[in-house]
């Protein structure tokens, strides 16, 4: 962690924002199948489970179980946006396609790149949450002032998975890898993090575990805004977040540093 | 004079307990055209990716730009254009695009881009090319355009590593055409390259490297004159060993190389005499070139 990892490090706060242009420019190209797929998925999660499972189990938390189930679909969907960008997409950057190795070549740093790819998946995190929260908010299962409040969570959420997934892909040897993170990591966090019931109905020993785990703290405060409630300790689940985002973030830079650099 | 583009002193890296550069040292003069002239594995790429700050050596001292590396790399960066080895342009862009994109690298406003993009497509001949897709081009088209790309900061030194490998010999001579241009308006060149006539005729000076370690340094025509100095005699066919017992009281030096006799002779005419009658053989006279100079040096040839 000499100079060399100091040289790494993203050299003012705007140089990530032509890495993330280019993935927009990218995106923009094939932005209505990637629309489409990013919300299916949620959507039908959302009404199938919000309908299906709302019939047999009622109100939960004293909201209609598709309301109280919408916030954990955008949090989750925040989540897997910006996991699946981070991991496949810009893995194909850094390895096939070669895209980190010609913007290595600019005055632009690892650093800068590692903030950028970030910024472009949390982008897409915020895509897919938010419009979750639109189509929840236009059916009545949520208030028209949470989108608002919804935003800064979802993005939020969206930067810290990013930020873990980049440390995922800064050790995966290929994409083979990737499906430890997502099946052992991403898939129980679902269920341990309060996205589909309560965590309180967790064994006592799991609920300690999800307080530890990012998706529970962004599942919290989406579901507070968009049932307008009060949550408790917002300041707590906020830095929680920021712990998540900000961390790794130092980690794999130093990773990508010894896997590209050397 | 100035202070030197590119200075190594004393360079070493190791990977895996293996030297790759091996206490290298060479400076690069501002405005000339440096060649690392070597087979694959002699650590051409290694070098090239130090001086882009990219992988820093584990011993000895390099600057570049005036700017001490790897420390202060992004600061010499903003100054070099690179042609990388394998092409990295976006194929998914169109020409104008991919420009735009690596502009913004830069630091460079979308106008600015565009007030740049003319010029650079006329200097890569890719003038009717602009909305086209990267996908859709040639292979040549493709290294003219990564050039075209190099240049999009205005770079005041250009780091080629191989940058006509996989071409088509037209497409080559428009690449080499092309970097001579850019010679001429003044910019400094670190090309490595494996090609015996690209270093010939590019490169001001060479430094020959082989397993990481500079075996000779010097003009072209400089070291072919020192270390050849004569006419080069090629004989296909026939017995080599035999052969060189025959023509050995008239030649300088004799290196066997494959089926390949290489019979130095500063009286040729000698040599072919010698030879004259004999069946199956086939006899190629010719001036000497970098290529004899790395046989002369390593006993081997140059793999292509």
């Amino acid at each position: 962690m000499g100079e060399g990892y100091m040289a790494a490090m993203p050299t003012n706060g705007y140089n990530w924002v032509a890495v993330w242009r280019r993935n927009y420019l990218a995106w923009r190209k094939v932005a209505l199948a990637s629309l489409l797929g990013n919300l299916v998925d949620p959507m039908t999660n959302l009404f199938g489970l919000g309908f299906g499972l709302g019939i047999i189990v009622g109100r939960v938390d004293g909201a209609s179980y598709i309301a109280f189930l919408a916030a954990g679909m955008v949090a989750t969907s925040a989540m897997t946006s910006a996991t699946f960008e981070a991991m496949y997409a810009a893995f194909a950057r850094m390895d096939a396609k070669r895209t980190w190795e010609a913007i290595l070549c600019t005055q632009l740093t690892l650093g800068d790149i590692v903030l950028g790819e970030m910024a472009w998946a949390a982008t897409k995190a915020v895509l897919a949450g938010t419009t979750i929260v639109i189509v929840a908010t236009t059916l009545g299962y949520a208030a028209w002032p949470s989108i608002l409040y919804a935003l800064p969570a979802i993005a939020l959420t969206g930067l810290a998975f990013a930020s873990l997934a980049m440390v995922v892909i800064s050790l995966a040897p290929t994409y083979d890898y990737f499906v430890f993170y997502q099946t052992l990591v991403i898939t129980p966090m679902i269920f341990l993090c309060g996205a589909v019931f309560p965590v309180a109905h967790l064994p006592s020993g799991f609920q300690s575990v999800a307080g530890l785990l990012p998706l529970a703290h962004s599942v919290v405060l989406i579901r507070a805004v968009m049932l307008e409630r009060q949550a408790d300790d917002v300041a707590m689940h906020i830095g929680a977040l920021c712990m998540y985002a900000v961390l790794p973030f130092f980690l794999s830079t130093a990773l990508f540093r010894r896997r590209l650099m050397r | 004079m100035s202070t030197p583009a590119i200075e190594l002193t004393g360079v070493t890296k190791s990977f895996g307990g293996k030297n790759v550069v091996d206490r290298l040292s060479f400076a690069v003069a501002s405005g000339e055209c440096f060649g690392l002239l070597g087979p694959n594995g002699a650590g051409k790429s290694t070098i090239a990716r130090m001086v882009l700050g990219m992988v820093p050596p584990d011993s000895g001292n390099m600057t570049v730009l005036g700017e001490p590396m790897p420390t202060r790399g992004r600061l010499a960066r903003a100054r070099i254009g690179v042609v990388p080895q394998f092409d990295n342009l976006e194929l998914e862009f169109t020409v104008r695009e991919n420009l735009l994109v690596f502009g913004r690298y830069f630091n460079k406003s979308a106008r600015e881009i565009q007030a740049l993009v003319p010029a650079l497509l006329e200097f890569a001949r890719l003038e009717g090319k602009a909305d086209a897709r990267v996908s859709e081009l040639s292979g040549g088209m493709k290294r003219r355009l990564t050039l075209a790309r190099a240049l999009i900061n205005d770079p005041h030194l250009l780091v080629m590593d191989e940058p006509t490998t996989g071409l088509d010999p037209h497409a080559r001579h428009l690449v080499w055409e092309r970097l001579r241009l850019l010679l001429a308006r003044g910019k400094t060149i670190l090309l490595t390259t494996h090609f015996m006539e690209e270093a010939e005729r590019l490169c001001d000076r060479l430094c020959v490297l082989e397993a990481g370690r500079k075996i000779a340094e010097g003009e072209p025509h400089t070291l072919i004159d020192e270390q050849i100095g004569c006419d080069v005699i090629e004989v296909y066919g026939g017995n080599p060993h035999e052969l060189s017992a025959v023509i050995k009281p008239y030649a300088r030096r004799i290196e066997v190389s494959g089926e390949t006799l290489y019979c130095y002779a500063p009286e040729p005419e000698q040599v072919r005499v010698q030879l004259r009658g004999r069946a199956g053989l086939r006899l190629l006279q010719r001036p000497p070139n970098l290529e004899d100079v790395f046989l002369r040096l390593t006993g081997r040839e140059m793999e292509k």
